[in-house]
């Protein structure tokens, strides 16, 4: 038994479930994932959002890798379980980049990878201001079946999730999407709100609207002395909003799905970050119950430590 | 359905390429150049003149945590946690970070530091910290000011 990172093969792999032989390998990638892991210093003091973006862009030179996995109900079909990992890279402090591969469980049905997304959030402003603005940029290149609903938009509704995978994933997606990030941090509390607009590379699709609105809160404001895991200050609560808002011939709530969705982070003296929010559709055409959670790291000085390795400065 | 699974992993793959292209254009400021901006961080005073360009309301702030016992170890905690990667365990400097123990920084006035923190200097590569509650930035502020000069000078 071979026991390598064959991240070629770990990508055909997850198409199917994967057979018993084959998990050590995984295993393996994962320990040395872990173990490349505690080779960085770092510390998160993440949003709790998970589709709203606030206007705080990764650190130079820091990677954030992420695990987002999301439960959701389906009148009509099977239940799913999708997931994505997501890789932030801080280029530089007014650009932040990011790739997310995305996959997804549908029960009674297959696992399937559902395709990628590249996203870049720029910062205009060098300063603070009353709201600060971000533009963002997406490609994105996804089959029907990717059920991550990382955004919602147009006429998305819980009926397009409703098909097998097998006939899902023959709809292929090339897709454009813009969004204007607005966001204010005052006395603790953040409020944050996304525009969003998409459109469709291939065929003749309109463009596509939807919004995203959140606020959040750490539970405590001052810092503690000491190290703590369990200290208020590393939890932070909110909600956040988020639906489409029809297309270009037909822009408004008719026809669109809304969620609404608790958020809580726990930011982790040990650099990890967890969230967890249960989301509640408001109206028909939205799943009922979303459960999404997600685990992150980030790894300060990424960008440095492997400039060193390719022989540059060494402390 | 092979065909369309190698399509697939093509894409991917392009775009893990791209992905990592920009990653290497990134690095530049580590691998290129790493040893003498560090050289030039240290030396090159320019990076405190952005303390002169706070606003007078916001020099003039005081610090509501300078007499609160415990800002200086919440402070030193936070900055272990969030400033020493750049600016080093010391405070002395950094590859990416000037000396916040410099003379220029030591008599800014509290209100001056948490301007630059919650503002950053987004041009130079530091991040706006106005994501840390406003406590916190001051706890920050206590624990820079309880350092004092450095004993050697930085030239």
């Amino acid at each position: 038994m071979r026991l390598g990172c064959n991240w070629r093969r770990f990508v055909i792999d997850v198409t199917r479930i994967n057979p018993p032989h084959r998990r050590p390998g995984v295993l393996f990638c994962l320990s040395a994932l872990a173990l490349a892991a505690l080779a960085f210093s770092a510390q998160a003091q993440e949003s709790p959002y998970i589709i709203t973006y606030d206007h705080y862009l990764e650190e130079p030179g820091s990677l954030e890798v992420e695990y987002f996995s999301a439960f959701g109900t389906q009148r009509g079909g099977n239940d799913f379980h999708s997931f994505f990992a997501e890789f932030e890279y801080g280029a530089t402090a007014w650009w932040t980049t990011e790739l997310y591969l995305d996959g997804q469980t549908t029960f009674n049905d297959s696992t399937i990878f559902t395709g990628f997304r590249w996203e870049n959030r720029i910062r205009p402003l060098q300063r603070e201001h009353f709201i600060n603005p971000v533009l963002y940029f997406e490609y994105e290149h996804i089959s029907g079946a990717d059920k991550i609903l990382k955004e919602i938009e147009g006429h998305d509704g819980e009926a397009d999730a409703s098909e097998s995978n097998a006939l899902a994933r023959k709809e292929h997606k090339h897709e454009l999407e813009f969004k204007l990030l607005l966001s204010k941090t005052f006395k603790g509390w953040n409020i944050a709100e996304n525009t969003l607009a998409a459109k469709s590379i291939a065929g003749a699709n309109p463009w596509e609207f939807g919004y995203a609105i959140g606020a959040s809160r750490p539970l405590a404001l001052k810092a503690s002395a000491k190290r703590c895991s369990f200290c208020r200050e590393n939890f932070v609560a909110g909600l956040e909003m988020y639906g489409g808002l029809g297309d270009r011939h037909s822009f408004g709530l008719h026809d669109t799905s809304h969620y609404l969705a608790p958020v809580v982070a726990w930011n982790m003296p040990s650099n990890w970050t967890l969230r967890l929010s249960p989301g509640f559709g408001l109206n028909d055409n939205s799943h009922a119950f979303l459960l999404r959670w997600g685990v992150s790291r980030e790894f300060s000085g990424f960008g440095a430590t492997i400039g060193r390795m390719l022989g540059g400065h060494k402390q | 359905m092979t065909l369309t699974r190698t399509i697939k992993i093509t894409a991917i793959f392009r775009t893990a390429l791209l992905f990592i292209l920009i990653l290497a254009l990134s690095l530049p400021v580590p691998l290129i150049s790493a040893q003498k901006e560090s050289a030039a961080v240290q030396k090159d005073e320019s990076v405190y003149a952005e303390l002169a360009k706070a606003p007078k309301k916001a020099v003039a702030r005081r610090n509501p945590m300078e007499h609160d016992p415990e800002a200086v170890a919440a402070g030193g905690k936070l900055f272990d946690l969030h400033c020493a990667e750049c600016h080093g365990e010391t405070a002395e400097g950094g590859r990416k970070a000037p000396s916040l123990r410099a003379r220029e920084v030591q008599q800014a006035t509290p209100g001056t530091l948490f301007w630059i923190l919650t503002n950053g200097v987004v041009r130079r590569g530091m991040p706006v910290w106005s994501k840390l509650p406003e406590p916190q930035r001051w706890q920050i502020v206590t624990y820079l000011k309880s350092l004092g000069p450095a004993e050697k000078p930085s030239e």
